[in-house]
């Protein structure tokens, strides 16, 4: 007899093997939390290299402090979504400070990043459109292009001429194409060839979309991400990004030059039939937006600390992503060395994230580490202590 | 509008490389099942196939090629209407 659970068959056969294998990599418990790059796991104490806490803001108290404050003062949540009762004038000042920091005419916050990036390509793009995207693109841009309707073409990560090749073929409809790239790509740390990418979306007249997640307080002189850093703010129509990386909360955004942004607010499910962000969560947001702001030294601290790491790992002939980036990604032979590489690295009280495919861009596994400001010399030398003690793991056939 | 057999022999031409020797393409060979294609290697096809016949072809429609008629149909479909 059929079960509608005979789909997950699958995923039960690879569970049971994992936990036979004793490595139950997806169920790890952060059973208490010391600090921006600390917890307790499996009673050990733990060094958090694997948490996208770019800023380590998650622990600051002048974070913590606006937090508290907004519970006392507003409650614990807003009970409703930004189009019913759920905008609290915090809201609205943090999409002005949003406007006002990316240079923009228009902001608009949801509620998780996720629900940004799926909320915006959902509703900008439609049938009849097409947006152009990167194949290393994070699975909630393909989940939001597919719901979109609009047709999707891929070209390969990074490959500029690919993309113009399908800009040339489409012809007139190239100009409600949208291209969307990656700031920072998520698996790899690489960076998007975003200045020949703006060139040619320019060219073609098309629209340009920049997911800023894991650039946003990383790149550029002000921390805006990577079209700043590249001086291509001008030709992004769209940057979208989070708050659950460098701004150490949970929500995302949408920033435009075009004020028909305002517009997406009536049109996108994303944003009318979800609860918006609570309002602690909306004052730290502030609050760490505002120290993103008015301390780079942040920003000098995690460059530095991530060169650091990717020049150890480097020197131990680790197989490495591209380029120094606060994601360091080390790339492994097999799924098996990845396992056993991660949970030695767990022994040794360091957590990092595991990657197995179909969530690797090629196929392969990978661990990825992900610096903070935070992390202090003490801790990289640990990290890089385990890491070397492991070698062996990596060079066994 | 190209004719489905020209489109037909190119589209065997762009699949070749990808096919295990011995194995004779035809109109009803699964691509994903027949050639033991993985994600990566049906992302390179499609690549070598856009290339082949100058067109882009959307990642929708691919939930509706299993066969290699399946996949001529569609890329005559495209040929027609441009990408």
């Amino acid at each position: 007899m059929k079960s509608i659970f005979d789909k997950f068959r699958k995923i039960a056969e690879t569970r049971q093997a994992l936990e036979d294998s004793g490595v139950d990599c997806f169920n790890v418990v952060m059973e208490n939390i010391i600090s921006a790059t600390e917890a307790i796991v499996n009673g050990r104490r733990t060094i958090l290299a694997g948490t996208n806490n770019y800023l380590g803001l998650t622990f600051d108290s002048e974070c913590i402090d606006a937090a508290c404050k907004a519970v006392y003062e507003q409650g614990t949540g807003t009970t409703g979504s930004r189009m019913a009762n759920g905008t609290f004038s915090g809201h609205l000042l943090l999409e002005q400070e949003l406007g006002d920091f990316f240079g923009t005419r228009s902001a608009i916050v949801f509620s998780t990043g996720y629900v940004a990036i799926l909320g915006m390509l959902s509703t900008l793009a439609g049938p009849g459109d097409v947006i152009l995207l990167d194949a290393d693109c994070h699975a909630s841009i393909y989940d939001g292009c597919r719901m979109s309707g609009a047709d999707i073409i891929r070209f390969g990560h990074n490959e500029v001429k690919e993309l113009e090749k399908r800009l040339r073929r489409l012809g007139e409809r190239a100009t409600n194409a949208l291209i969307v790239v990656e700031g920072i790509y998520s698996m790899l740390g690489d960076r998007a060839q975003l200045a020949d990418i703006a060139s040619l979306k320019r060219k073609y007249g098309a629209y340009l979309l920049v997911d800023e997640a894991h650039s946003l307080g990383v790149l550029g002189e002000h921390g805006r991400g990577l079209a700043e850093e590249v001086g291509v703010e001008d030709s992004t129509d769209f940057v979208v990004g989070t708050f659950s990386k460098s701004l150490g909360a949970i929500g995302g955004f949408c920033v435009s030059k075009h004020p028909e942004l305002d517009l997406i607010r009536y049109a996108s499910r994303l944003y009318i039939f979800t609860a918006s962000s609570s309002p602690s969560t909306i004052a730290s947001t502030r609050t760490a937006l505002k120290i993103l702001r008015t301390r780079p030294e942040l920003r000098s601290r995690l460059w530095d600390n991530a060169y650091q790491l990717y020049e150890r790992l480097r020197d131990m002939d680790f197989v490495l992503g591209p380029e120094p980036s606060p994601i360091v990604s080390v790339r492994l032979a097999s799924k098996e060395q990845t396992l056993a590489l991660w949970k030695g690295l767990l022994d040794r009280g360091v957590y990092v994230n595991l990657v197995l495919p179909p969530a690797t861009p090629d196929g392969g596994s990978l661990l990825r580490c992900s610096i903070s400001a935070a992390h202090t010399p003490g801790q990289l030398e640990h990290i890089c202590e385990a890491f070397a003690s492991l070698r062996g793991v990596t060079q066994a056939a | 509008m190209q004719r489905y057999e020209d489109i037909l022999a190119q589209l065997y031409d762009a699949i070749r490389p990808f096919a295990s020797d011995g194995l004779k393409l035809e109109e009803h060979t699964d691509l994903v099942n027949d050639l033991d294609l993985d994600s990566m290697k049906v992302m390179n096809l499609v690549r070598m196939v856009e290339d082949s016949f100058d067109i882009s072809i959307p990642l929708n429609i691919l939930p509706h090629v299993r066969t290699v008629k399946d996949f001529a149909l569609q890329l005559q479909k495209l040929t027609q209407e441009g990408p």
